[in-house]
């Protein structure tokens, strides 16, 4: 048996990496685009907000790059096992990565809106919950890089944590909203963002089941990690296309 | 014996492996060719031993229909039993356990006959069909039964080496039925066939499962995958790994085995 990790065919190996890459890349953006969309928000910068949105075009791209490098490697490769898995893998946290891209052009689009109106309190702890989440995708990040399955599930159960800051921060809007009734479409706006970068997390949980599977063929056990689950009921009727007017 | 009794005894029966092989050893003169091989073969599953070549694929199947005893400096050590008789110790005659457990090899090998006496053949030997008319039926259920019937229903009299290959490797699998054997071995019967008729070959095995226990050696990862309920990895004479073939081409336990199945060594 030889020592290598390599395939006896090259090119094999080439495709797997590339998929690996892009993997890598949409990781590395759909992180930042959240940094920049809450930033927008926090610097009241409407010029970054459309950044952000023009931006989220091309992680949408690379994920179709992506699926074509894999329908493309199933179809000359018949990939088994640990290769196997690697390519449903990495399909599946492409679609968690876009989705996660397509919440910041969300939380965006929202702060553009946000910017017409006086500054909200609350910012300070979408912030926090920011911070927290890009945290969370980061480690995502490094433990598929890395196929480190103690730090997959390490991160799983830091959402835990993303949706205790939610219920708080629902609660602070709605105490905003009940003092001043002016307050409520930018606490709406607000709650909204909070929704999404909570959303966020759920996508970041995913990766981390994903990765778990990918580098020990068995399914992470046990129950999801959840927190208080009223505020999530009351918002699930919601539509994360950030089209909403309020 | 009260019934109920009885009911789970014959449930553990029904779940009995057809053949259990128990820290079989095999040597070629000096050379050890398998190293304390165990291995249980469940009956009406497909299974299919895989492995680089000369892992000892081959050597293993032999073992199970005692075709390893003409090989002049072969030993084989352990115990294989076929539904419970230990197929070296018992007294049982090898030709009678050929009858029971048949093979069809890697290049079709048709008799020098007409399509007819190649079938017809094994029952004559073994008198399974009496008279002519039993014999007949039988000539044609096995051909049926190999998916072969209607090409050659209308050419039985002419020989069989005139077949295309895929036909020719059905006949001997129709050969290998007639005798009404339990199990079926097959080294590589794809080997030598284009992708057509190793379709109908496999779609076949699917067939055959019902009545038969089917071994199968196959270089084919995807044949493997396909045709097989358990897959068995053998490397440098060892069994390394054996289980549901969905597990093992998907998550299998042991290195070497995820090593050569994607292609890493072999
Ligand atoms: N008749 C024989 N005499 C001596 N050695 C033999 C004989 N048959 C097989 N061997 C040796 O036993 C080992 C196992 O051979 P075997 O044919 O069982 O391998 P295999 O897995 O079927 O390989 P392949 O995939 O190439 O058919 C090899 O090292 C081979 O050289
Ligand atoms: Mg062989």
């Amino acid at each position: 048996m030889q020592n290598s990790n390599d395939h006896i065919v090259r090119s094999f190996d080439k495709e797997l990496r590339t998929i690996h890459e892009i993997i890598i890349r949409m990781g590395g953006m759909a992180e930042n685009q959240l940094a920049e969309a809450v930033d927008a928000l926090v610097q009241r910068d409407s010029a970054k907000a459309e950044m952000v949105r023009a931006e989220d075009a091309k992680i949408d791209a690379l994920e179709e790059e992506l699926e074509a490098a894999v329908v493309q490697l199933i179809a000359l490769r018949q990939p088994v096992a640990n290769d196997l898995r690697a390519v449903i893998s990495a399909l599946k946290i492409s679609s968690d990565l876009e989705r996660i891209g397509d919440y910041a052009k969300n939380i965006a689009k929202r702060s553009i809106a946000i910017n017409q109106m006086p500054p909200q309190k609350s910012v300070t702890s979408i912030m926090r919950m920011s911070r927290l989440v890009q945290e969370i995708v980061k480690d995502t990040l490094d433990a598929f890089s890395h196929s480190d399955k103690d730090r997959a599930i390490d991160v799983w159960h830091r959402d835990e944590e993303v949706d205790e800051m939610y219920t708080s921060l629902f609660r602070e809007l709605l105490t905003y909203m009940m003092e001043d009734p002016r307050n409520i479409g930018a606490c709406t706006h607000m709650l909204f963002i909070a929704k999404n970068i909570e959303r966020m997390g759920d996508h970041a949980t995913n990766i981390a089941e994903t990765i778990y599977y990918l580098s020990t063929g068995h399914k992470l056990e046990g129950k999801r990690p959840k927190g208080d689950r009223t505020p999530f009921q009351i918002l699930s009727a919601e539509e994360d296309n950030g089209e909403v007017e309020i | 014996m009260d019934m109920q009794n009885f009911k789970t005894r014959e449930k553990a029966a029904m779940a009995e492996p057809k053949i259990i092989a128990r820290d079989v050893n095999v040597y070629y003169g000096q050379s050890q060719a398998l190293k304390s091989i165990e291995l249980d073969i469940a009956a009406n599953e497909v299974t299919a031993l895989i492995g680089p070549s000369g892992c000892g694929k081959s050597t293993f199947l032999r073992c199970i229909n005692r075709m390893n005893d003409v090989i002049e400096s072969c030993r084989v050590e352990g115990r294989i039993t076929l539904e419970g008789i230990d197929i070296y110790n018992s007294g049982l005659d090898p030709v009678l356990l050929r009858a029971r457990v048949g093979m069809v090899f890697q290049k079709p090998n048709p008799f020098p006959k007409s399509i007819y006496d190649n079938i017809a053949y094994g029952p004559r030997l073994h008198g399974i069909a009496s008279g002519k008319d039993e014999l007949e039926a039988t000539v044609e259920s096995s051909l049926r039964r190999a998916g072969l019937w209607e090409e050659v229903k209308d050419r039985l009299d002419s020989p069989g080496t005139g077949l295309s290959g895929g036909q020719q490797q059905r006949l001997c699998i129709a050969r290998a039925i007639a005798v009404n054997p339990e199990v079926i071995l097959m080294d590589e019967p794809c080997s030598a066939l284009d992708p057509i008729a190793t379709a109908k070959i496999e779609e076949l095995i699917d067939e055959l499962r019902e009545n038969f226990t089917i071994v199968i050696v196959t270089h084919s990862m995807q044949q493997a995958a396909r045709v097989s309920q358990k897959t068995a990895f053998f490397h440098l004479g060892e069994l390394v790994e054996v289980g549901e073939t969905d597990k093992l081409f998907t998550s299998p336990e042991d290195q070497r085995t995820q090593g050569y199945i994607t292609g890493r060594f072999g």
